[in-house]
């Protein structure tokens, strides 16, 4: 027990350190990427889009739809969601997530930390399933929160959508014409 | 788009200018305010609400002020991904400090009343024996309380549910009854209920008699006035007394979710100012205002019912996102465990729709998509663990991060996994009793069991911690205990804070354990007492004769 929370602090300390340094270096040197892309995005920036697009497809693998195109709306919903969602998080947890994305980006965490060795937009599904399998069964809990919160807000950012319904045999809210909703 | 047939009557009295309501939102303020009034309250939910409603019974200039949104029937369109970040703490996904525990908590006008899933307790007898004998509690007694249990179960239409359980329910119910548990049907507060089964995203139909369509409105009526999408910061304090609070009108932002906040105070000046913005809102607020705690009792002891989570697919259909979510419910590993044993668990199932499903299902990939496609087959039990009442279950604690905002932290101890197991293993056994194809426990390690001696020897292994155990919360409690020791405890039985002579918590936040039992109905009855106690000091006696006689009577 105490071999494992020393073990944890250890991490602990080193993950701060490594986020610091890709927070800073992220402001200076990446401050270009920082422009939007073709998405409306509110909160976050076009390279975390690039990211959560990669995370999205490995984690609601089996639940996008199959045909090309609609596949390709499916995520880019998918990540306007997520920056929605992050939009609306009180500003202490938008850091949190903030600090998450910039150490899933910037590319010497994202090797080290997340053990991923080309660009989101470059990996491939297992690249991406094994990254997420790694911080899932991880032993430090900061690894594991980390999945767990990037898992989480993606899943609640596809089943929100009625796109998703189908594939779930969900018909959505009843008595909307009575209620007024269609 | 058709026209509802509803109305919504909180669109229509804003609206009603001989109706005169006074409120103010807090996104859309154009400079500071001030205000004076008898009585303050922080906070819109099943405290604030039922201390609104007592108070201008009485006669008192009452200001309450809510931090979430005013949002009513019309605006809510039974879509989760609009009503979890509209109508909850942080989106529905409010943590404790290591995010062990997803807490859901309202954050609206009615607070968690308007997005609650109606279930109706008195607070089980032996309860309020615990509190009695440990916390010298002996105004709470079964009888002394009933009169106020009666008054509230009038007012808000707790009445037993007509309609045949969903079959969600109905599952909890077969299986119990096959192992031979007890089950019953749970009282709701609800008036000609269309069953949809959307109560956690407010009530479209208004049948729900929530805060927001109760008190609130009658309270509005008699000239409260309310400031909602604000943040009550800081209260000041002289001498042992409350002398002003400061709240600050919240910053509208694109996505509607107003969290953070705007550059407009509000600086009011009240005889009396209650807190009711939960077990971790009001110990946070009081940190924040570094009022006396000479005992260290301030935000100790949060209690949540922590709850671990069980889901199993069915041969049949059971759409548990559709009729009314928890109408049956077990008592058996509470009436059959002493306090002073293991710890006991209420069993329930909760409404099921997709994001709630998704998010609370372990796993990723085709693992995951598999159950969710099983979504209409699904079925979902909880174990709400009675935490508190054991020397090995102390609850948790709450801390203001460095921007003033509450963080809790929970340490679940090992007292508390031991029961979360053994329901686990319950929860499991009662599925398959009624006939579950698959149980699934909601454990990053857990796996899909066919067999129920299969999943008794998995769960019998699994490690029980923190992230990898999937543990729930719908209910915040404590962090003010009341009690007769102000060593142990931050309040007293009346709701009056032991050092500070003006200020009350009238909510939730005051139970030193948890209730053991949904808690809405608990915190209706005692601030109905305790609100109608501060009356008597503050109005004319002729107002507060009338609503003693409603009490006793």
């Amino acid at each position: 027990m105490r071999a494992t929370r020393r073990k944890f602090l250890k991490v602990g300390v080193a993950s701060a350190c490594v986020l610091m340094t890709a927070r800073v270096l992220d402001r200076n040197v990446f401050a270009e990427d920082n422009k939007r892309g073709s998405l409306d995005l509110k909160k976050i920036a076009n390279k975390d889009a690039v990211c959560i697009a990669a995370l999205a497809a490995a984690v609601l693998k089996g639940a996008l739809p199959d045909e090309a195109t609609a596949r390709v709306i499916a995520i880019n919903e998918v990540v306007e969601a997520f920056d929605r969602t992050v939009a609306g998080l009180s500003p202490a947890v938008q850091k949190e997530v903030e600090e998450l994305l910039s150490l899933l980006t910037f590319s010497i965490t994202r090797r080290l930390v997340a053990g991923v060795s080309k660009p989101w937009d470059e990996a491939t599904e297992d690249d991406v399933s094994n990254f997420l399998s790694r911080w899932r069964q991880s032993r430090f809990s900061l690894l594991q929160q980390g999945y767990q919160a990037l898992a989480r807000v993606i899943v609640a950012c596809w089943y929100g959508n009625p796109l998703s319904w189908g594939k779930i045999g969900y018909g959505g809210p009843p008595f909307g014409k009575e209620l007024g909703l269609v | 788009m058709s026209e509802s047939i509803i109305n919504d009557p909180i669109k229509l009295a804003l609206g009603d200018h001989r109706r005169g309501w006074k409120v103010i939102d807090g996104t859309r303020m154009t400079g500071d305010i001030n205000i004076e009034c008898d009585v303050v309250i922080v906070g819109s939910g099943a405290g604030g609400g039922t201390a609104a409603e007592m108070l201008t019974q009485s006669g008192l200039t009452v200001l309450m002020i809510e931090e979430g949104p005013f949002k009513s029937s019309s605006d809510f369109r039974m879509r989760e991904r609009d009503a979890y970040p509209q109508l909850y703490q942080e989106s529905a996904g409010r943590q404790t400090r290591d995010k062990g525990i997803t807490i859901l908590q309202g954050r609206a006008v009615g607070g968690s009343t308007t997005v609650n899933w109606t279930s109706s307790f008195r607070t089980p007898p032996a309860t309020l024996r615990h509190w009695e004998k440990f916390w010298g509690l002996a105004e709470f007694t079964e009888d002394k309380l009933a009169p106020w249990f009666a008054k509230m179960e009038q007012r808000l239409n707790i009445a037993p549910w007509p309609l045949p359980p969903n079959e969600n329910n109905d599952i909890l119910r077969r299986g119990c009854e096959k192992l031979g548990l007890h089950a019953a049907a749970i009282r709701r507060n609800v008036k000609d209920c269309w069953n949809l089964g959307y109560c956690g995203m407010g009530c479209p139909t208004n049948a729900k008699q929530s805060m927001l369509v109760t008190t609130i409105p009658d309270a509005l009526d008699r000239g409260m006035s309310l400031i909602h999408s604000a943040r009550v910061e800081k209260l000041s304090s002289r001498n042992a007394k409350i002398t002003s609070l400061v709240a600050v009108g919240m910053k509208a932002d694109d996505v509607g979710v107003n969290t953070a906040a705007g550059p407009h105070r509000i600086f009011v000046t009240a005889k009396h100012y209650i807190l009711a913005g939960g077990a971790i809102n009001n110990p946070a607020l009081m940190l924040r205002s570094r009022l006396p705690d000479p005992h260290q009792t301030l935000g100790k002891r949060t209690f949540l019912h922590p709850s671990p989570v069980s889901a199993a697919i069915m041969d049949g259909k059971v759409e548990g996102y559709s009729g009314a979510p928890q109408t049956i419910y077990s008592d058996h590993f509470l009436d059959t465990v002493p306090h002073d044993g293991p710890i006991g668990f209420k069993l329930e199932a909760p409404p099921i729709h997709p994001i709630l499903a998704g998010i609370t299902l372990q796993g990723f990939g085709i693992a995951h998509s598999m159950w969710m496609t099983r979504l209409p087959n699904m079925h979902v039990a909880i174990a709400l663990m009675r935490d508190g009442f054991h020397p090995q279950s102390v609850g948790g604690s709450v801390a203001i991060r460095n921007d003033g905002s509450a963080l809790l932290d929970y340490q679940i101890s090992n007292y508390v996994w031991d029961g979360i197991r053994h329901a686990l293993m319950v929860m499991a056994e009662v599925q398959f009793a009624a006939g579950a194809k698959i149980v699934m426990p909601l454990h990053e390690d857990a796996k899909p069991y066919r067999h129920w001696p299969d999943a008794k020897r998995a769960i019998e292994s699994m490690p029980m911690q923190t992230l990898r155990t999937r543990v729930a919360s719908a209910h915040v409690m404590g962090g003010c205990a009341m009690g007769a020791d102000a060593r142990m405890s931050v309040t007293r039985g009346d709701g009056r804070h032991h050092q500070v002579e003006n200020l009350w918590v009238f909510d939730g936040s005051v139970f030193p354990t948890s209730i053991g039992a949904n808690p809405q109905l608990s915190i209706y009855a005692m601030v109905a007492r305790n609100a109608t106690g501060l009356a008597g000091l503050l109005a004319a006696p002729a107002a507060v004769d009338r609503l003693r006689a409603v009490g006793a009577g």
